[in-house]
């Protein structure tokens, strides 16, 4: 699903730089949206809590480029990137954030649980692990309907400890469903070091063959890695050729949530990392590769346009309305449990 | 015409009544398909619809509701069975957290149209860990709709409205019925969920109950009967949604209430009928307001243990005379 639109092309782009443009777009629409919603949390704008993206860019964009239109996402409560890189207006991931009324889900959502189901953005999902089982029923309804549809599950690394992991893997192998299970190892499940916890090294890749599936690591902070493992896993999930289990690894720029400054981890870890943020590594790539720099600059721009056209729009939303917590509880529109 | 079959046979006949009609129907679980399920309730499934429809699990509950979870969001109408209510534990959060939230926290986005089918109660010597009555959890979980018949015609006709609602159910089967029968019409038989049924009419006591309790209950009716109590017997047929019309109108009339439920005794669904018929119906009474239930332990194993603590008919006959006195 390629979003990139360039109003002048200095040139006629093959459809390898239309497609590296695409991912471009991607990494820096999300960058350039993360980087507002931490501002805003600490305007005091967003509350609770929120999980950013900041520096995994590169997978929810891989990804995003290489799905169909009608492919089913599932990501967790960090799941911005995710629900964002399937086409999902920024205005109304904002207005989620912000609790207003043009928020996606009403406002009933938050942070943590961004859908747009038209875009095939099925849900973010807070409790660690329960997607993956969710994600496989998505994917056995294609089967059925042979729709060709393939779903995408998105997780951390510390879900690869808990038994929902093992169940949905074992389960996906054996009725040959059309997922892609995607390990965004960034090193730390919450404070914890995943390898501190972990009785293997490569904390979903070690565990595939146990479920027959191919052992698959990605550098995570690289588009165009992830956006190739990425359109294979997805072909041979919609030919028929079953599920996958990618580790991509990765790195998160900020703390686990907003009251997390991220402090447990070494500053030489850091700074190493940094050198390898995906978005000027990836500008600095394409720019190698002889892509115009008008063209990325173009691209910059826009995203800020665009982030900067969401917020106002969500800062200038309504709350919901008070009425609305007691609707849609049941598919008649209503919450009533009595007559 | 109708026939007399077991609530056991009753369960696969309202399945097969709607995988014929609606294709989209798919049935999974541990043991269902080759075996036709421990309880024998799926027998024949396989057979008619073919291991597309009717598929065996492993033994992952997670995966399992997961599975109907989304399928359900992307088309399917799943029934999926947990072969007993206690193992509800081992994948309790798609049940309560995921499941039932879902379409709510995304304002009306997805539509939930599962069934969740499970094997609950006591009455079989399972001892405590497959013997537990837990409807009363799920009626806890704002989301989730409660149904738990006592008779093989109601299995059917509200199985059949379960598939058919557009919203997350748990089907709750009381394992010490299979084997008892009952009259069922022939023909396609469908039902209407939050319906109770007034099943005996009297004038002195209303006593609502629950899936194995009804049967318990009229036989206390029947006993009353004899020493000049008229007492009502009210199935509530459903947790969720709650017919409490039926059952206010009935305490209004009768002045006294008496709930009979397999739940231990805190918070048990007993509880909340009570609570409601006491703000609604306060200024009708003449009786204290109360609760048969099970005492609040685990439930044994040994005949003799288990016999004492599920309410019996003596023990239902002692509790209505205690309030009509």
């Amino acid at each position: 699903m390629s979003t990139t639109q360039l109003e002048e092309p200095t040139r006629d782009l093959s459809e390898d730089e239309l497609l590296r443009l695409g991912l471009y777009r991607q990494v820096v629409r999300i960058r350039a949206f993360e980087e507002r919603a931490y501002r805003l949390f600490m305007e005091g704008l967003v509350k609770g809590t929120s999980h950013l993206s900041l520096g995994m860019e590169a997978i929810a964009a891989g990804f995003g480029e290489a799905m169909r239109a009608d492919d089913y996402t599932f990501c967790t409560y960090r799941g911005h990137a995710h629900t964002l890189a399937r086409g999902t207006p920024m205005a109304g991931v904002m207005g989620e954030l912000l609790g207003r009324a043009s928020g996606v889900c009403g406002g009933k959502g938050g942070s943590m649980h961004l859908t747009s189901v038209e875009h095939g953005a099925m849900g973010s999902y807070a409790i660690i692990g329960a997607h993956l089982p969710i994600a496989n029923g998505a994917a056995w309804s294609a089967q059925v309907r042979d729709s060709g549809q393939v779903a995408v599950c998105f997780f951390g690394d510390g879900t690869t400890n808990i038994g929902a992991f093992h169940e949905a893997l074992n389960f996906a192998k054996v009725w040959n469903l059309p997922v892609v299970f995607v390990c965004e190892n960034n090193l730390y499940m919450e404070y914890t070091a995943i390898g501190d916890v972990t009785a293997v090294e490569h904390p979903a890749a070690d565990r595939a063959s146990a479920y027959g599936l191919e052992p698959i690591i990605v550098d995570g902070n690289d588009p165009d890695a992830v956006y190739e493992v990425a359109a294979t896993a997805i072909e041979r999930a919609r030919t028929g050729g079953g599920p996958s289990l990618i580790e991509a690894k990765t790195y998160r720029h900020g703390g686990h949530s907003r009251a997390d400054p991220g402090q447990y981890r070494p500053d030489e870890e850091v700074a190493a990392w940094l050198e390898r943020d995906p978005v000027p590594t990836y500008r600095a790539r394409l720019l190698a590769d002889g892509l115009d720099e008008a063209a990325l600059t173009e691209i910059e721009t826009q995203a800020q346009a665009d982030v900067d056209a969401a917020t106002d729009v969500a800062r200038a939303a309504p709350p919901p309305d008070l009425q609305a917590a007691y609707t849609n509880l049941w598919a008649d529109g209503g919450s009533s449990w009595r007559n | 015409m109708a026939e007399l079959i077991t609530y056991r046979d009753a369960v696969a006949r309202g399945l097969a009544q709607e995988m014929r009609r609606d294709p989209s129907v798919h049935f999974l679980g541990e043991d269902v398909a080759a075996a036709g399920g421990v309880f024998k309730a799926t027998k024949g499934l396989l057979e008619e619809f073919g291991p597309q429809r009717v598929r065996d699990t492993p033994i992952s509950e997670e995966a399992i509701l997961g599975a109907a979870m989304g399928a359900a969001m992307t088309g399917l109408k799943p029934v999926a069975e947990i072969m007993f209510s206690d193992f509800l534990a081992t994948c309790w959060d798609l049940v309560a957290v995921e499941i039932p939230k879902t379409r709510y926290m995304t304002d009306g986005q997805v539509t939930m149209p599962l069934v969740i089918r499970t094997a609950n109660g006591g009455g079989l010597r399972f001892g405590a860990q497959h013997s537990q009555a837990v409807e009363n959890w799920a009626m806890a979980i704002p989301g989730l709709k409660v149904v738990a018949p006592s008779n093989p015609k109601d299995v059917i006709g509200l199985l059949a409205a379960a598939i058919r609602d557009p919203d997350p159910v748990l089907f709750f089967e009381q394992k010490s019925l299979y084997p008892s029968k009952g009259e069922v019409p022939d023909g396609e038989i469908v039902d209407e969920l939050g319906v109770a049924t007034t099943i005996r009419s009297g004038s002195d006591v209303t006593i609502v109950a629950l899936a194995s309790m009804v049967p318990r209950a009229v036989d206390a009716a029947e006993e009353l009967e004899g020493i000049g109590i008229s007492a009502e017997v009210i199935d509530l047929r459903c947790l969720v949604p709650l017919d409490t019309a039926t059952v206010i109108e009935s305490v209004k009339r009768t002045s006294r209430l008496v709930t009979v439920e397999e739940n231990p005794r805190l918070c048990g669904w007993g509880a909340e009928i009570v609570s409601i018929v006491g703000e609604e119906c306060f200024w009708h009474l003449d009786g204290p307001l109360t609760r048969v239930t099970t005492p609040h332990i685990p439930l044994p194993s040994a005949d003799a243990l288990e016999d004492e603590f599920l309410p019996s008919v003596d023990r239902i006959v002692e509790a209505v005379q205690k309030v009509v006195q």
